[in-house]
């Protein structure tokens, strides 16, 4: 594995094995001492061309945890539109000695260029719509968790699909694993296809059955575009214990955060028992830190 | 005087010789040799008509930065072209008399290819108040086009084409229904979706097309001279029908495609690369053999280059910040000659035409062919293969999303009335 960009051409065994890592890597963070000197020596750039709070303390931890240096860079978007290059930037950490870059930014395709631009490797930290692969990696091993496997199993994804990288990014990773994976969203919000998933305007057809369901977040800015109305939204594509009930019984429910609530999902389900979103954060840890240990110190691929 | 000896000849009439090219006084006085004081070995060379390109973009004034007319003057007499159409949208936009007699008497004294500014429709290529189409004509103005800004009101473009017509002059539009294109930086389809790149629909095009030509129809009727609209930068197989049932229907209507459409496809995206961003955008392999069918039967009428230079920098911006455009004076030629005539047998003499005679109509030019008396504004092609080196471009962008293909057809002499203004033989 020389970069993290997205599940293009990852095979099964090469995710399980990351996932295994990440298994281990969840029990150091059960220690009272959270810390490993795996990536001693190393140093990880936080790169963030796009604000982030959640990702970047994740991945910034998991650096720490395993005794990497880390250094953080964020920019204003504001300074970007100014002219501000990606590029230099990064050559400049380069510099540095930068062993890792995790690169968020708002535009898809951003780490794939970096890819052309530095000799260190490069997690893509969400891009765009493009992909949040280290999110999916959390999902994936947060569904595991509640369900064993996933082999057969029905996942209904929920919501603004069209520009969603955590959607694309599950939808090339779960059913690498076995999974089924089916979307549903309004239809100025869904893509015109997503190879691997079934996609779907109606939102009880992807609910029907599934073992579990990922909600994901509507954005204000789609509603200002005219592209949905907030209440027609809600009336037919909020998650509702309601409709839960159309779902295999006690089917988990995820979120990748931030949560609207009361838009995409009715607020006292976020608090309920299906709810597996605050492990789902607590899993991201241990799945970034896999992700960098393989990248830094396996180099498998 | 030149004699260019053992050449094969070729124009929109076909292919013949080979033959020895005496060239005097600005003409071809001879297809039958002469005496001469520059001999030159045209064997396995072809001669053509010098190349018109409808649509480039040479940035000044007001973005020397991305290109002047020194470097892309040059650039175009080295890619074969002896006759360009300048794109307005500079900084401040050509929209004056004088500003099109600036610009023309700079390129004079240049004197490598020569310069036809196209003017703006509109004051400011705001889309608003029209220019003054009549003095434009006559300070030199060679068609009109807001380009880039794409005439969202009907009125003003109909008031536009009605208000040319009497000069002769044509109005050339970039064919996009902005508000269904949105923010697309692709072609609108599964690609986009799956690299989650914001689309732009090929309907976009297919719209605009349909209300202009409706525009146009009108103007038809309200006129009393016969309008012209010129499509740039065709790119959809469904723009294509549309303008090829309007052909049939006899609307004066003439359009052009470029080498960028006509040899890559949406697939290059896969690379996240912003060289490749262009507007309209690269589109499937379905619409560039629509392309492709369009120039064989005629739909099409010229290959334009749409040159469009920016900085390296702004180049390696991300897909959503860096600015749309390739430049491609220097390699058009090659590109088709070898993806086109080499590798798909398109004919030679057709794609010539498309060069020089198709862009010559388009502006009112008569068409040039190689024969004794003709004017001499030639272009000597060597079909030996190299590959593209971007960093050897007298443009100043030096990059190109064909870096590196092996191309033949290279432009080694470009003459202007007798005058060598390109010379790369060996």
């Amino acid at each position: 594995m020389r970069h993290l960009l997205d599940f293009q051409g990852w095979t099964r065994p090469e995710v399980e094995n990351l996932l295994d890592t990440a298994r281990v890597m969840s029990e150091v963070l059960e220690r009272p001492v959270k810390k490993v000197p795996a990536l001693q020596g190393f140093t990880v750039a936080t790169v963030f061309f796009e604000p982030s709070t959640r990702t970047r303390i994740s991945f910034e931890l998991a650096a720490r945890r395993m005794s990497a240096d880390v250094v953080s860079f964020a920019a204003q978007a504001s300074s970007l539109q100014k002219g501000e290059s990606y590029k230099d930037t990064l050559l400049t950490l380069e510099a540095m000695g930068i062993d890792a870059y995790v690169i968020r930014a708002d535009s898809a395709g951003v780490p794939h260029q970096a890819t052309r631009w530095v000799k260190g490797v490069v997690i893509n930290g969400g891009d765009g719509r493009r992909a949040h692969p280290t999110q999916a990696l959390l999902d994936a091993y947060t569904l595991l968790e509640a369900l064993g496997t996933l082999e057969g199993k029905k996942i209904a994804i929920v919501g603004d699909i069209l520009h969603s990288r955590v959607a694309r990014s599950n939808v090339e990773l779960l059913p690498l694993l076995g999974a089924e994976v089916w979307v549903a969203g309004p239809p100025t919000l869904l893509p015109q296809t997503l190879p691997g998933a079934r996609l779907t305007p109606h939102l009880e057809e992807a609910l029907a059955e599934a073992d579990a369901v990922m909600v994901l977040r509507l954005q204000k800015e789609r509603m200002e575009a005219g592209l949905i109305h907030l209440q027609d939204y809600i009336a037919h594509y909020q998650v509702t214990e309601e409709r839960l009930r159309k779902t295999k019984p006690s089917a988990p429910l995820l979120h990748p955060g931030p949560m609207n609530r009361d838009i995409e999902l009715e607020g006292t389900l976020a608090d309920s028992e299906r709810s597996l979103v605050n492990r789902q954060v607590r899993n991201g840890q241990a799945v970034r830190m896999a992700v960098l240990y393989h990248l830094l110190v396996g180099k498998e691929r | 005087m030149l004699l260019i000896k053992n050449v094969k000849l070729v124009d929109a009439l076909g292919e013949r010789g080979p033959v020895d090219v005496l060239i005097g006084e600005g003409r071809i006085l001879s297809l039958n040799g002469g005496k001469a004081e520059t001999v030159m070995d045209g064997r396995g060379l072809y001669l053509a008509p010098g190349f018109v390109d409808l649509h480039a973009h040479l940035r000044e004034p007001g973005q020397e930065v991305k290109e002047e007319l020194s470097t892309g003057l040059l650039a175009a007499v080295r890619g074969g072209y002896t006759d360009i159409v300048s794109m307005p949208n500079t900084s401040p936009p050509v929209d004056t008399p004088e500003a099109v007699r600036a610009l023309q008497k700079k390129a004079q004294a240049l004197g490598l290819a020569r310069l036809h500014p196209a003017a703006a429709l509109t004051q400011a290529q705001e889309g608003k108040a029209l220019t003054e189409a009549g003095l434009l004509k006559e300070a030199g103005a060679s068609l009109l086009t807001d380009d880039g800004h794409t005439n969202e009101d009907a009125g003003v473009l109909a008031a536009g084409l009605l208000q040319a017509s009497p000069f002769g002059l044509p109005v050339a539009v970039h064919a996009e229904d902005a508000s269904l294109r949105r923010g697309g930086v692709m072609n609108d389809g599964p690609l986009a979706d799956l690299l989650g790149l914001p689309g732009n629909p090929p309907e976009a095009e297919a719209a605009r097309i349909a209300r202009d030509l409706e525009v146009l129809r009108y103007a038809v009727r309200r006129g009393k001279k016969r309008p012209h609209l010129h499509i740039q930068h065709l790119s959809t197989k469904r723009g294509l029908e549309l303008l090829r049932e309007a052909k049939r229907a006899g609307l004066p209507v003439t359009a052009e495609a470029t080498p960028h459409h006509l040899t890559l496809t949406e697939e290059a995206l896969k690379s996240f690369d912003p060289l490749f961003k262009v507007a309209p955008p690269l589109r499937t392999q379905e619409d560039r053999e629509a392309l492709m069918e369009g120039l064989l039967d005629g739909t099409l009428d010229a290959i334009a280059t749409d040159h469009a230079p920016h900085t390296q920098a702004e180049k390696e911006r991300d897909l959503l910040r860096a600015p749309f455009g390739i430049p491609s004076l220097e390699v058009a030629f090659p590109l088709l000659y070898t993806e086109l005539h080499l590798k798909r047998g398109f004919p030679l003499s057709r794609l010539v035409e498309l060069f020089t005679d198709g862009p010559r109509k388009v502006l009112g030019l008569k068409p040039l062919h190689l024969e004794e008396g003709a004017e001499a504004s030639l272009v000597l092609l060597d079909p030996k293969e190299r590959p593209v080196d971007p960093k050897a471009f007298a443009s100043k962008a030096r990059y190109s999303p064909w870096a590196g293909w092996i191309l033949g057809g290279w432009p080694v002499l470009t003459l202007v009335e007798g005058r060598a203004v390109h010379q790369a033989l060996e």
